[in-house]
């Protein structure tokens, strides 16, 4: 059966979902990516949208406007690490339940999932027309002075998904513990390939 | 402007917008190949997207993934090709209205000024390169959508000579598991050596434009890359990172004579929606798609 996360999200509800567990959600999803991030944190100005409880999308979409109409054309994830160096404390401000991206992100963001009990996870990449597909309805955008992809899409979504949990509330870190298995194995095989190309003798 | 010029900018334009919306030929057959052979759970959970996603693409008719890049043309100019003069404004043009009609997302920002121009052109966007082929009226046109993901690994460094080849291996890995897992893998992994930085990072671009499957004209590049290929296979990042039996679609050398003293190397990835598309534009406007078989436009 499909574990549904259903915004507003508490912190209960997220108490036995584990690092490599896949959920969907449904509700209130907003795209926040760069430069929302650094206004909240770096430059101190209020979010326009309140975050409690909901879940924010690291992406920037193509939108498709109409007689002030907005559709979902394609919104796929963007690169989370972007959002490391905010995170922590975009957690704290916000009560954000359920960050969204690609790849994985630091020990920052595990530190405030924890403290705060919120998921980082994952949407398959590049995956962005399965995405917009999922997207009932675009009920809102703020900042749009920042341009198409950095505006905030305030999104009402079904079953959006999958959603691959790579941070959980007891800030496990699924990208973490890859790359230790990553790097271990990297040396070897740089030495194997290395022994191949010793062309300059 | 003339007919010509305007059919020239019409049929960029409606090539554009497809490259944005379907992947081409050889990387369609290595993704297919590489999910058959896959059995970590995870990795299925995002081949299934990934498939799912083109197929709801071309039936929607929509770019495959949001980010179609900052547009890159790679262009080889016979020398007898009519309209040379008027071909970097009609590609700015193509560019206008494929952002319109596909709609692409609007992914110029000006520097300096800091603000997205909302049509995908501005100082040196689209970004054009030249080659000029002699005696030929043809032009071909390699149309390649660069996103920030993919972009984001892209690195060149000069290198010693007594850090020999050994150490482009080890700039390739670290690169490849520092930045590789949110580049969206499997890759597609370009690799230019040359003698200093600016030519062995252009190099590695137009690495990743050679067909998945072809390989280094020099027998010790080709083991190069196989052996290259073979070895991030191993490390095993999976789809999205998420671990898996491939790291990536392929790795391309691409090399120029280098200094006796420097060894310079330059990485770029391609993600696994490579969206990179060939047309060859005869002088009566006349085409052909190479890189996507079958498809019209």
């Amino acid at each position: 059966m499909k574990k549904v996360l259903k915004t507003p999200i508490k912190s209960e509800d997220l108490a036995d979902i584990k690092i490599g567990d896949v959920i969907y959600l449904d509700g209130y999803l907003v795209t926040c990516r760069d430069v929302a991030h650094r206004r909240l944190i770096e430059l101190g100005i209020d979010l326009p949208v309140d975050l409690e409880g909901l879940a924010i999308f690291h992406a920037g979409p193509i939108v498709k406007s109409e007689n002030g109409k907005h559709s979902m054309v394609s919104i796929g994830p963007t690169t989370s690490m972007r959002m490391e160096k905010f995170e922590k404390e975009f957690i704290q401000e916000t009560g954000v339940k359920l960050i969204i991206g690609k790849g994985g992100m630091g020990s920052r963001t595990a530190e405030a999932c924890k403290e705060h009990k919120a998921l980082h996870c994952v949407f398959p990449g590049g995956c962005a027309v399965l995405a917009a597909t999922e997207v009932e309805e675009i009920e809102n955008v703020e900042w749009t002075e920042l341009g198409m992809p950095e505006s905030l899409w305030v999104s009402r979504v079904k079953e959006f998904g999958p959603l691959i949990v790579s941070i959980d509330g007891d800030g496990n870190n699924l990208f973490e513990e890859n790359k230790i298995i990553f790097n271990e194995k990297k040396d070897k095989l740089v030495e194997e390939i290395s022994n191949k190309v010793r062309f300059i003798k | 402007m003339t007919k010509d010029i305007q059919a020239f900018t019409d049929i960029m334009a409606r090539f554009v917008e497809m490259v944005g919306k379907r992947l081409p030929d050889d990387v369609l057959k290595k993704l297919k190949e590489l999910r058959e052979d896959e059995d970590n759970v995870l990795a299925n959970v995002v081949y299934d997207s990934m498939f799912e996603n083109l197929e709801k693409a071309e039936e929607l008719d929509r770019p495959t993934c949001q980010d179609t890049g900052v547009v890159n043309f790679f262009i080889k100019a016979g020398s007898n090709f009519p309209y040379l003069a008027q071909l970097e404004e009609a590609l700015v043009e193509s560019v206008k209205i494929a952002t319109s009609n596909s709609p692409l997302r609007h992914n110029a920002v000006q520097i300096f000024d800091e603000v997205n121009t909302g049509n995908n052109t501005g100082q040196r966007a689209p970004f054009v390169h030249w080659e000029i082929v002699d005696d030929s009226d043809k032009i071909e046109v390699e149309a390649y959508m660069a996103g920030g993901g993919c972009s984001l690994p892209g690195r060149a460094i000069t290198l010693m000579p007594s850090a020999g080849y050994e150490g482009i291996v080890q700039y390739l890995f670290d690169t490849m598991v520092d930045w590789g897992i949110n580049a969206c893998p499997p890759l597609l992994v370009g690799v230019g050596i040359a003698g200093s930085v600016e030519n062995a990072a252009l190099l590695s671009k137009k690495a990743i434009l050679r067909p998945i499957g072809s390989s280094n004209p020099n027998p010790k590049g080709a083991q190069m890359e196989k052996d290259l290929e073979e070895g991030l296979n191993k490390l095993g990042l999976g789809p999205q990172g998420l671990t898996g039996k491939s790291t990536v679609m392929g790795v391309h050398i691409e090399s120029a004579a280098r200094h006796p003293s420097t060894i310079s190397v330059g990485i770029n990835v391609g993600c696994w929606a490579h969206r990179r598309g060939t047309i060859v534009i005869n002088k009566d406007m006349s085409y052909e798609i190479i890189s996507h078989k079958g498809v019209t436009i």
